[in-house]
């Protein structure tokens, strides 16, 4: 199970990672004569039932108004590997590009969109959680250290903020910030935000941990030998709840990754044409779109293969799994 | 007892005032006005100041502010500039909605959820276990926004069931069933990952009461099994489970924003995103108004419980 989820994780990283040289096309590559096609299936025995390398058919599109299309059965074309860059195209990109997930309703490859996607909104929820993590670490860390009214004051605070619905506060941050804005200044707010919303879960944890590491014999043979306070913090008492905090930054990232795709959705995320999970659903968002073009909803099911590996790296940890599946909703 | 439900009625108030007050003042320093949304950037300067005098967005905020709290505690919220019509009148409707959809996913959610975790945690090596908990990894996996987004697809793709709205113009059966037929999507759609995780936290709970040496005994003495385990564990395991739904409120409504959105359900949250981009500051006060009154009642309901399952809690 934890390899299964290893895997998952993995192939998502390393898809987006290599984004340029696996994904067939760029991203705002449009085709006008090939919107909502569906995908391309590569074939490997032709019609004659002989065998061939593998290759692809183009569609032909027979019902405008429906986009419906059909296989050219006539032509057979070869697929390219490790040509201009690329792991694999079509020989013939203008007529019968390859489209291994389709294509959308402006004919964009889905599958590329699909790997570009996944290194904007990984991208993004990672750095996300780093910051959360940070940002808490700090906040938790002080308060723990110092304790009396600060602490009570710092831990009210965090309080409140986590009895709150975390997608209306996102929302809330989100929404009062000018709704156009370029897609760099989109990825640093909303990491910012998502930051913000995080950092609590975090802080308590940390706070926590701190105050109970203040009172073993370490800590108070540290300070009575004259450790500073930034020396006590960084050098002795932080290092202890690193446990902690890795663990929180892995459950915090299938949260982010479903934040972006809901602020996304609802067209205050990242703006055309830059992809991302939830750009892409934002795309897709009318029912007769994805009804009738199902491949629309692959970056749902991107979604939930990331969420699904990230849930088995945790189940191994029941203490982690006890909280993930508290905040999996936030 | 008395003082601890107090202390938290008091909490919860401050909770009401704290998040409408920010929700206005953060809607009002946001750059933009109502009037700059509403008239375009082409407008003349002398409508743009004669619509801002109207609606009393010349003041400086903390006047307005001001001016809109002492209105508010007799209840009196402003009227909704983009819709032209007090937030008082606007906002029961859209919160029912989201009431009735959160109470039929929670509902759902505690009905399948909670015995399901019981069957796995009492049998934690069976096949039965084995695909419970398959399915609540699934389904934890699958945020409302997901979840939401394939039962639309389905219902679009057999026509079983209605795939949005709340109503329906043409509506063969009665009323209430039609808004039976059309609460199932939206509501499945927030109440399966819930289940899930109730699932998860029962089962954990009762494993862990099981072990202790009070289960033994009470099994020693001859009780029956299954007795034991839906009577006596299941009570003691009952404190872990009580204390979340404190915190389900706030996930509840989380994943209702994705769901109303999704399925077109009339609810606040799809008020609350218009009015927050139209910049419609009262409309936005009132939302999350009503929206931390849901949260306020959902803590005071789970302390009441979490006291009646467990009195050491009163005192901690």
């Amino acid at each position: 199970m934890r390899l299964v989820g290893w895997a998952l994780v993995a192939a998502a990283c390393i898809g987006g990672l290599l984004a340029p040289v696996v994904a067939p096309h760029a991203v705002d590559d449009r085709r006008p004569g090939l919107l909502n096609a569906p995908p391309t299936r590569p074939h490997l025995v032709d019609s004659d039932g002989s065998l061939h390398a593998p290759f692809i058919y183009s569609w032909t599109l027979v019902d405008q108004l429906e986009q419906r299309y059909v296989e050219n059965r006539g032509t057979r074309i070869p697929l390219v590997w490790m040509s201009e860059g690329r792991l694999v195209r079509s020989s013939n990109e203008s007529s019968a590009p390859l489209l291994l997930l389709g294509a959308d309703s402006y004919g964009r490859d889905v599958f590329s969109r699909l790997l570009f996607g996944a290194r904007t909104s990984l991208a993004l929820s990672i750095v996300a959680a780093l910051g959360t993590v940070l940002l808490g670490a700090a906040v938790g860390g002080i308060a723990g250290y110092l304790g009396g009214a600060f602490d009570d004051l710092l831990m009210r605070a965090s309080d409140f903020v986590l009895v709150l619905p975390a997608m209306y506060v996102a929302l809330g941050l989100r929404s009062v910030l000018p709704i156009v804005l370029s897609a760099q200044v989109v990825f640093a707010l909303l990491a910012s935000i998502f930051a913000i919303v995080g950092a609590p879960f975090v802080a308590r944890g940390v706070r926590a941990i701190v105050r109970s590491e203040l009172q073993l014999d370490y800590a108070v043979a540290a300070q009575s030998l004259g450790a500073s306070h930034l020396r006590m913090l960084g050098r002795h008492l932080l290092p202890a709840a690193a446990g902690f905090v890795g663990v929180q930054v892995t459950m915090l990232v299938p949260g982010f990754i479903v934040a972006e795709a809901t602020l996304s959705y609802v067209g205050l995320g990242f703006p055309e044409p830059v992809a991302s999970w939830g750009t892409m659903l934002h795309d897709a968002s009318n029912v007769r779109a994805f009804a009738d073009f199902p491949w629309l909803l692959s970056p749902a099911a991107a979604i939930f293969l990331v969420v699904l590996g990230v849930n088995l790296l945790l189940q191994s940890n029941p203490e982690a799994a006890r909280r993930r599946s508290i905040q999996s909703m936030g | 007892m008395t003082f601890y439900l107090a202390r938290r009625l008091l909490f919860a108030l401050f909770l009401v005032f704290a998040v409408s007050s920010s929700a206005m003042i953060l809607a009002r320093l946001a750059p933009g006005d109502y009037v700059t949304e509403a008239l375009g950037p082409g407008a003349r300067a002398e409508a743009v100041a004669e619509a801002r005098a109207r609606y009393g967005l010349d003041r400086p905020v903390l006047a307005q502010y001001a001016d809109w709290l002492s209105h508010a505690i007799r209840f009196d919220f402003g009227r909704s500039m983009a819709n032209d019509r007090p937030v008082g009148e606007l906002i029961p409707e859209r919160a029912a909605n989201t009431a009735l959809l959160a109470g039929a996913a929670l509902l759902f959610a505690t009905v399948v959820g909670l015995p399901l975790g019981v069957v796995s945690g009492s049998r934690p090596s069976g096949a039965l276990s084995a695909a419970i908990r398959t399915f609540s990894v699934v389904f934890l996996s699958l945020p409302p926004l997901l979840t939401s987004l394939f039962l639309v697809f389905l219902a679009a793709r057999t026509g079983w069931l209605p795939i949005g709205g709340m109503r329906s113009a043409d509506a063969a059966s009665g009323p209430a069933l039609d808004l039976l037929r059309h609460l199932i999507v939206p509501a499945a759609a927030l109440g399966l990952p819930l289940a899930a995780m109730f699932e998860r936290l029962q089962s954990q709970a009762l494993a862990e009461t099981i072990g202790q040496p009070f289960v033994l005994a009470t099994i020693a003495r001859g009780v029956p099994r299954s007795r034991v385990i839906w009577r006596d564990a299941l009570r003691a395991a009952l404190r872990p489970v009580a204390s979340v739904y404190g915190l389900v409120v706030g996930t509840l409504l989380s994943g209702s924003f994705a769901v109303e959105i999704m399925t077109s359900w009339p609810g606040l949250g799809r008020l609350m995103l218009d009015a927050l981009v139209a910049r419609d500051v009262y409309l936005v006060a009132g939302c999350a108004a009503a929206g931390s009154v849901f949260l306020a009642a959902g803590t005071l309901i789970s302390d009441a419980l979490l006291a009646a399952v467990d009195p050491r809690a009163i005192e901690a």
